[in-house]
This record gives structure tokens, sequence and C-alpha cells, in this order.
């Protein structure tokens, strides 16, 4: 539901019932889609909203909250048992700002265990349905996200990418998605997986839905040391882009089948030539070998003893820590602290983690020198349809699903997930990566194409 | 080749306690993952590593008082607490 459908509904009989509405389609949702329901909140802002009491760009408009975005006083969880009795006594820096501006928070979305997957299903409260298929994952780690929105079950929603995780299950779900540049949001109160590579961004149903979003949460935070301290605003602009498609980014054969279609439409408008970049054939493991890095360290903190699960008895420091996290962390988690403690141990840091770096650079090379002669590159978001709840229980698999996303998260650039149709009912999502900061022109390029698809 | 002593090594490192079962698949899993990061020994050009996208440099404040968390609100999430501390497990063993 677009933020205009919205409006409308609270024009014709008030917030509280439309909330109340909405909190109903929620409790009998199948989706699975929140790990907390904000009701009693959401109701009071509703009744303040109807008296007039609300005001701001985001003034009734009831939100999804990613649940690896610290809340001040609603349960924060990560999708994880390490956090199931966590409550924030401080909001983040975005929900500061979504407060500011009106914003009611209807709840607490489901996500994989600390961002940790690509599907939600490693969420220690289960897995997120597709709401277009509900054998299918949602896809992850944003999976409550997209699907809230997906299903009328949210207006907006934020949620988190550190390689994929907003514009993966926007793609498996039809709406709209953005990791803005790195910096362009602050990162504080963001409960962290891998800092240098993670951003938090704005899911909706259109454009111009996502772009407001992001112009209530990209700014200026002293909390963060990684801002850029740089706004957002968006411009409307039509002009012709330079468009690369980019050779090594793909797809299985329904997702080309589509993606070449998108791309003849294109071409009616827009310059495209093919662009090459060698070194993604490396970015993948470069990826997952600096996320599982930085994410043994981060995690490192979680030991039982200032907040999160804890065991009934304290013992040795050794037995206790190790204790605490083999109880409160699921297997996946388990396999990237290890695997980046393996990468960072003696012996292997040269080997993995410095390698990994460099390949980084090279990444970054490639873009740069694409970024020279086109504004914007294109890609499949995902190479495959939503896959079956329970297809991907090969960690490897699993982590291959995002060889199209992870490129842009060592880059830091921007990238947007547009929905583009429908192959067996299940929806597809262009990717469109852009140059540093240049959001504008992503969103006024996935506005123009959400023009042609919805004339189509 | 990863080995179980790798495994359990690992673990260790990383404080968390495994069982043998897991111990086995995590095992099975890792080599199949290492093996797939090895395609890193391919690339031979040598170039600065990235550790951050943005050049950014160090945020300093003043020195001066600020607000913080009350001590209630700081030990509000801690299971184990006495006399306003936390309260951690014995450290010397």
């Amino acid at each position: 539901m677009r933020i205009a459908d919205w409006k409308e509904k609270v024009e014709s009989y008030g917030c509280y019932d439309a909330i109340s509405e909405m909190l109903e389609r929620i409790e009998k949702s199948k989706l699975n889609a929140y790990i907390t329901v904000c009701r009693d909140e959401a109701l009071k802002m509703a009744e303040r909203y109807d008296r007039g009491e609300l005001e701001g760009k985001l003034a009734g408009i009831p939100v999804a909250v990613k649940d690896n975005i610290s809340t001040k006083g609603i349960l924060t969880t990560c999708a994880s048992k390490m956090l199931s009795n966590y409550t924030p006594v401080f909001d983040a820096h975005v929900i500061e700002r979504l407060k500011a501006e009106g914003a009611i928070i209807i709840g607490k979305a489901n996500m994989d265990e600390f961002g940790m997957g690509t599907t939600t299903e490693t969420s220690y409260y289960g897995a997120v349905r597709n709401p277009y298929d509900l054998e299918r994952v949602a896809g992850g780690s944003s999976g409550g996200s997209a699907a809230a929105i997906a299903a009328d079950e949210a207006v907006l929603s934020l949620g988190s990418d550190t390689g994929g995780s907003i514009r993966c299950p926007a793609s498996f779900c039809g709406v709209y998605g953005l990791k803005p540049t790195y910096g362009l949001v602050s990162r504080y109160g963001l409960i962290p997986y891998a800092n240098s590579l993670e951003q938090i961004g704005p899911m909706a149903d259109s454009i111009d839905d996502l772009a407001l979003l992001l112009e209530v949460i990209a700014g200026k935070d002293r909390r963060d040391s990684t801002n850029a301290g740089r706004d957002f605003k968006f411009v409307p602009e039509d002009r012709k882009l330079r468009v690369g498609v980019i050779a090594e980014m793909g797809g299985n054969e329904e997702v080309m089948r589509r993606f070449s279609e998108v791309v003849e439409v294109i071409k009616e408008r827009h310059e495209v030539k093919e662009v090459s970049m060698p070194s993604l054939k490396y970015a993948l493991a470069a990826y997952y070998i600096i996320a599982m890095s930085e994410a043994s360290s981060n995690l490192a903190r979680y030991d039982g003893v200032r907040y999160g699960f804890a065991l009934e008895r304290l013992d040795s420091w050794r037995r206790y820590f190790s204790k605490v996290r083999a109880e409160g962390f699921g297997d996946e988690v388990k396999r990237r602290i290890m695997l980046g403690s393996y990468a960072l141990s003696a012996g292997y840091y040269g080997k993995y983690y410095l390698k990994a770096l460099k390949v980084r650079t090279l990444v970054i090379r490639d873009f740069r020198k694409a970024f020279e002669e086109c504004d914007v590159l294109l890609s499949p978001t995902m190479p495959s349809l939503p896959f079956k709840i329970g297809e991907l229980a090969d960690p490897l698999t699993m982590y291959k699903a995002d060889v199209n996303t992870v490129p842009v998260n060592l880059a830091g650039v921007p990238a947007l997930s547009v929905p583009v149709g429908f192959e067996r009912g299940l929806p597809v999502g262009l990717q469109v990566i852009g140059n540093y900061f240049s959001e504008n022109t992503l969103l006024n390029f996935g506005k123009w194409l959400a023009g042609r698809f919805e004339e189509n | 080749m990863v080995s179980i002593r790798d495994v359990y090594h690992t673990a260790e490192l990383a404080k968390i306690e495994i069982t043998e079962e897991q111990a086995e698949k995590f095992r099975k899993e890792f080599e199949k993952i290492i093996d797939y990061f090895n395609i890193l020994d391919e690339v031979e050009e040598d170039v600065e590593p990235t550790f951050h996208v943005l050049p950014i440099t160090n945020v300093f404040r003043d020195d001066v008082e600020g607000e913080c968390l009350s001590q209630e609100e700081a030990l509000s999430n801690a299971t184990h607490k006495e006399e306003g501390y936390f309260r951690g497990p014995r450290v010397v063993e």
C-alpha cells in the first residue's frame, strides 16, 4: 500500500480505525513478518493523529522496523535467542528521526538471526513466508520488512543491508528497496554484524514513498564515526542515461528471460551497453571473509553478563561464555563467528582477511571504471526466483545466492531493487547500481522504469 | 583440508562450546566453504587493502560532560547484578 492510498483510508475513516484494521490483518497473517507488534502504542499514536497532535512528513503512517534497530522500551531481539530478553534504553538515530516526523512504529520485523542469512530462515522466531506463495521464502535478511509492505501489514519499513539484505527480500516480495551509499544513513543504534559493509535503508511500495523515507533517515549524526554528514533530497529529473549491463552478473533462465525483456524496454529511452568487471569473480569469497571476520569481532560482546541471554549459574568465565554462546546463538551465527575467527587467526590473516581487503580494492576500481562510462549499472537482483522453504539447507549454496548483491557492499555504492514483473507468478527484481551518493539518479531512473511497467 | 582439531581450535577462539556431532557437521561445511574461499589464491595483483570505503577521519567531541545512561538504565538488561554492579563469572581459575 502506498502512502497516498493510506492517506485516503485515514481521510475516510480515521487513523485509529485504519491502524486497528492493519493490526487485525497482522494478527490473522500467516507470514510471520513480525517478532513484536506494538499494538497499544500504535493505537495511542493513531488517536493522537486523529486529534491533530501528530505532525511531520510521516505523520500517522505505520512503519515496520527491522528487529536489529534499537527502539527504546521495545524488545529488540535481532531474531536471536541471545537477545530474546533485550529491551534497549535508547533509540537508534533513524528511530529518533521517524518519531520526529510523526511516524507510527507498528512493530519490529522478523529477520535472519543478526542479519546472517538470505531467506529469513535462520530467525529464532521461524521463517517469514512469501506473500505470493506461502511455501516459499520472503528473502533475507530483512524478510519481515519486505513481506509486511507486500501484504499491507505496514506502509513503509526499515531494513538493513550488509550484503543484499534489503534488495533480496524486496526482489522476492515485489517491493522497492534501497541500500544507500555507505555513510549516508547513521548506523547509531543498528546492532552491528559487519560495520564496514552495512547500511540501514528504506523499503516501500513506490519510489516516491521510498524517497520520502530516505529523506527522513539520511543525514548527519556525530554518534556514527563513519557518517558522511550529507542530507538527501529527492529532486525529479528526466534525462537520458548511460546504462551498463554488468556482464559478470546474471541468473537462471527464468530470471534472465524477464531481465532481457526489461533491458529491451530500457533501450527505448536510454543508451544501453555491456560493461565488464573482471574482479567480480572474487567478490563473493572476499565479501564472506570480510563479513565473517567483522562478525567474529562484533559478536564477541555477547557474553551473558551485561545484557541478553544468561545462564542461571555463573561458572568460570571460559566455561560460562562458551556455554552462553553455545545456547544463545543459532548454527549460522556460530558458523560465521567461527569462520571469521579462523580467517583472522595466526597464519591465515594474510591468506584470507588481508587478501579479501585487496580484492575489495579491485572491486572498487572496477566500479569506478564502469561509472566513467555509465550513469547506472544493471543486473537481476537475485539469480533465481524465491526459494522453497528448506531449499537452501547447504550454507555455501545459500551464500552463492548473494552473488549479484555483495559487490555493492564491498564498494559502498548505492543500489536499488525495482520490481519488474513476474515469472511463474513470483516477483522478479531488477538491481540498479549507482555511483557514490547518486541516490537521486537511481530513484529517478527507478521512477521512470516503474512508470513504464505500470503502463504495460 | 579442515581437521576436527581445527574446528575445536576455532570454537575455542570464538568461545563457543560445541558437541562432537556439531564438530563433525561444521568440519564438513567449513571444508567446502574454505575450499571456495581459496579462489582468492588466483588473484595475483598486489594492491593496497581497503578497510573503509570512505575517506574518513576520526570524529572528536569537546571534552565536556554530556548526558549518559543512568546506572539503573545501564543495569536494566543484566540478569546477574549486585549493589549497582554487573555480576560476572570468576575470571581467575
